[in-house]
């Protein structure tokens, strides 16, 4: 029975419309899982070295400290990037396959899934250096048992927490709320939940625990993931009652708004839309792990300009890469409507720079860390205006991946909140920055550099036409293939 | 008004449509009947630019519709629900499209009063997104969209496909309209012949990607439509 799963999936891969980017993308993607996996396997032995021969610790007991934020945090990722179990399930639904067995399917999946694997390559070299600097074997082993189960509980949580919308924000806020006790020493939950990690290297049935949770939480999931199985039940589509919006306030931007007004309603109605708006707020603070100098080998000021790039552009890097596969569901209507792409293009252009702006004053909480912080910020919000607004724009009139903006409402679909593609595409507009930072930093003086990236951002307001007229270009030559490729569904 | 010269389309060696000449008079209601895979909505498709026709060109209006846009503002189209936006409420739609064709609220509002009962109440005011509606509600709203801004040539892929039987005579009734006003060309395709005998001036039979009968409708034409397809 399972070879026919097996054989759907193969077929639904190598046959897939956009087989060939994303043949290109899963390898770009499996170097960076590579990449990450060294890391943390070279990681894994340097965090024991670093605690045992340089801070005197020992290196157990640290790391089982700080256990219960990363497996928080690893849900919290999960939740953010893990795909769910997803086959084409309405088919089979009629099909002579017993149900447990597309459940058991999908759910086998997942086990091997990359976010379960990666923790190996950390904790793997972390437990080989423990066992040969004598720690007992059979312990090392059990604490790695409970480990495993932890991670695979999380496996099946985020399974059913996908399905509730507003759980995972609990989640967070209960993550946030301990680590800013801890942070301002007020309460110390590591000190507690230590004990526990720590038993679990101690004592041999303290791990069987996490293994019983684990298994209660996949036969939990397994029976609501079966249950739901119906098309009235987890794959029905729910709709809530809604009201005709007017936003007849945005008709001052002219011609655009016709635009701006559908735009804006794309983001608020979409999930998968929506989730760019999360993404920009995750990304104001991805600076606190560079300017609070959390993390050594971000002190060098070219990577400010990195951080700052993130902190303002987190909507405009998410969004803009998408443009305008946003509009793939009804691209034939666009295309036969008299439609001047300037004003279509202009429309997201807007989202983007009033998203960059929000940010940036968002981002005044920096000034806490100086005002030299703020500055780069500042620096990089008008680089990201004046130069990365267009690139993203440029860059997305080559992305033809249809995108399913109703996907979220089916309960087996497609989850993914945002794509780990955009970030990973987004790196090559950080490296200019940086590299005028540099120069200018290098050459002459820190404010040199920020003067030449402030430079190469209005700059860019220049070029608006050039690549507007460029991108039109674009989307008249490619139209009969992008008409194509969004015709062909994920 | 269009007008196929030489016309045909290949995917991979296969050529799905045939056309030397098919001239649609301005004014006319032209029907385009056949079995699957005959090639209608690759017609459609390419008289509306959304596909590149391997040899050959389409006229509308005497602009070939692959070199300029101008045409696009004269002509409307409903051909699938990838002319619909799921995310705005039938409202919503209508007025967009309505600014992208000219038109105010007022305008729209006046257009959709007339049609009140086609819609049956089941589309305005629903409280729903088009993506929750019904496969014959959002038909609904796709054909009505495709009025909005007066436009001269109209194209509605089996308009009649996913109606209830009320709302299919109520659009034959619209149609007929249509076609009296010397302004309009209708271009519908249907599966189903009555409909399309009833409604339709002139009627092409596509078969395999040619064109293999042109008929002027008189009461003898579904009788000889029938007979055709009942080889």
């Amino acid at each position: 029975m399972f070879k026919h799963f097996i054989i759907l999936q193969w077929k639904s891969f190598w046959r897939s419309a956009s087989l060939t980017s994303g043949l290109f993308m899963k390898l770009f993607m499996g170097f960076w899982a590579l990449w990450l996996a060294f890391i943390s396997a070279i990681g894994g032995v340097a965090i024991f070295k670093l605690l045992k021969d340089t801070l005197h610790l020992d290196p157990l007991e640290t790391i089982n400290r700080f256990l219960i934020y990363w497996w928080v945090a690893d849900l919290l990722f999960r939740y953010a990037l893990q795909k769910m179990p997803i086959i084409n399930i309405k088919p089979l639904l009629l099909l002579p396959f017993n149900k447990r067995k597309i459940v058991s399917f999908a759910f086998g999946k997942t086990v091997f899934s990359f976010f379960n694997i990666v923790h190996a390559f950390f904790f793997i070299p972390f437990s080989i250096a423990l066992i040969r600097y004598e720690y007992p074997v059979q312990n090392v082993l059990l604490w790695n048992i409970g480990l495993i189960a932890l991670i695979y509980s999380n496996n099946f949580l985020n399974i059913i927490l996908n399905k509730k919308d507003n759980l995972i924000f609990v989640v967070g806020g209960i993550l946030a709320l301990f680590g800013g006790l801890q942070y301002f020493g007020y309460f110390d939950i590591t000190i507690y939940t230590a004990y526990f990690f720590q038993g679990l290297y101690k004592a041999w049935y303290l791990s069987l625990i996490p293994v019983f949770i684990c298994i209660l939480l996949l036969l939990r999931s397994f029976r609501s993931f079966v249950k739901d199985l119906y098309l009235d039940a987890g794959l029905a589509i729910k709709s809530k009652s809604v009201k005709t919006e007017n936003l007849d306030w945005l008709n001052r931007f002219g011609k655009t708004a016709t635009f701006l007004k559908n735009d804006i309603k794309l983001i608020k109605r979409n999930k998968r839309a929506r989730s760019t708006v999360l993404v920009s707020i995750l990304f104001l603070f991805y600076g606190l792990l560079f300017f609070t100098g959390a993390i050594e080998t971000y002190e060098g000021p070219v990577w400010r300009i990195f951080a700052a790039i993130f902190v303002t552009g987190g909507f405009l890097l998410s969004f803009g890469q998408f443009v305008p596969s946003w509009d793939s569901a009804y691209y034939p209507l666009m295309m036969s409507q008299n439609i001047r792409y300037k004003e279509y293009l202009s429309s997201k252009w807007w989202l983007m720079v009033i998203a960059t702006l929000i940010s940036t004053v968002l981002a005044s909480g920096y000034l806490y860390f100086g005002w030299e912080v703020y500055l780069a910020i500042v620096v990089a919000a008008i680089y990201n205006i004046g130069v990365n607004s267009h690139v993203v724009l440029w860059a997305g009139a080559y992305v033809k991946t249809p995108i399913d903006l109703t996907s979220n409402k089916k309960a087996f679909g497609d989850k993914q909140a945002f794509n780990t593609k955009t970030l990973l595409l987004s790196l090559p507009k950080m490296v200019l920055p940086m590299l005028l930072y540099a120069i200018g930093h290098y050459v002459y003086s820190p404010y040199a550099g920020y003067a030449l990236v402030t430079v190469a951002g209005i700059a860019g307001f220049a070029f608006k036409d050039v690549v507007f007229n460029k991108i039109e270009g674009i989307y008249r030559k490619e139209k009969y293939k992008t008409l194509w490729a969004y015709k062909q569904k994920r | 008004m269009i007008t196929v010269h030489n016309f045909t389309k290949t995917y991979t060696g296969n050529t799905v449509l045939t056309i030397d000449h098919l001239e649609i008079q301005k004014g006319n209601s032209f029907g385009l009947v056949g079995n699957n895979g005959a090639g209608k909505t690759t017609l459609f498709s390419a008289v509306l630019d959304l596909i590149k026709p391997t040899t050959g060109h389409i006229e509308n209006n005497g602009i070939k519709v692959s070199e300029s846009e101008e045409w696009k503002s004269v002509t409307s189209a409903f051909i699938d629900e990838t002319f619909l936006i799921g995310y705005l409420t039938a409202e919503e739609y209508f007025y967009f499209i309505g600014e992208l064709r000219g038109q105010n609220k007022a305008d729209v509002n006046g257009l959709l009063s007339r049609f009140e009962d086609f819609f049956h109440g089941e589309v305005l005011g629903q409280k729903k997104y088009l993506r929750d509606l019904s496969k014959g509600n959002q038909k609904k709203v796709g054909i009505i969209a495709a009025l909005i801004g007066n436009p001269e040539v109209i194209v509605l892929d089996e308009p009649f496909a996913n109606l209830d039987p009320t709302t299919q005579i109520r659009l034959k009734k619209i149609l007929k309209e249509l076609s009296a006003n010397p302004e309009v060309t209708v271009m519908i395709s249907s599966h189903d012949l009555m409909h399309v005998t009833e409604v339709c001036e002139r009627i092409v039979v596509l078969d395999k990607g040619e064109v293999v009968k042109d008929l002027t409708t008189s009461a003898a034409t579904l009788k000889e439509l029938e007979e055709h397809f009942n080889k």
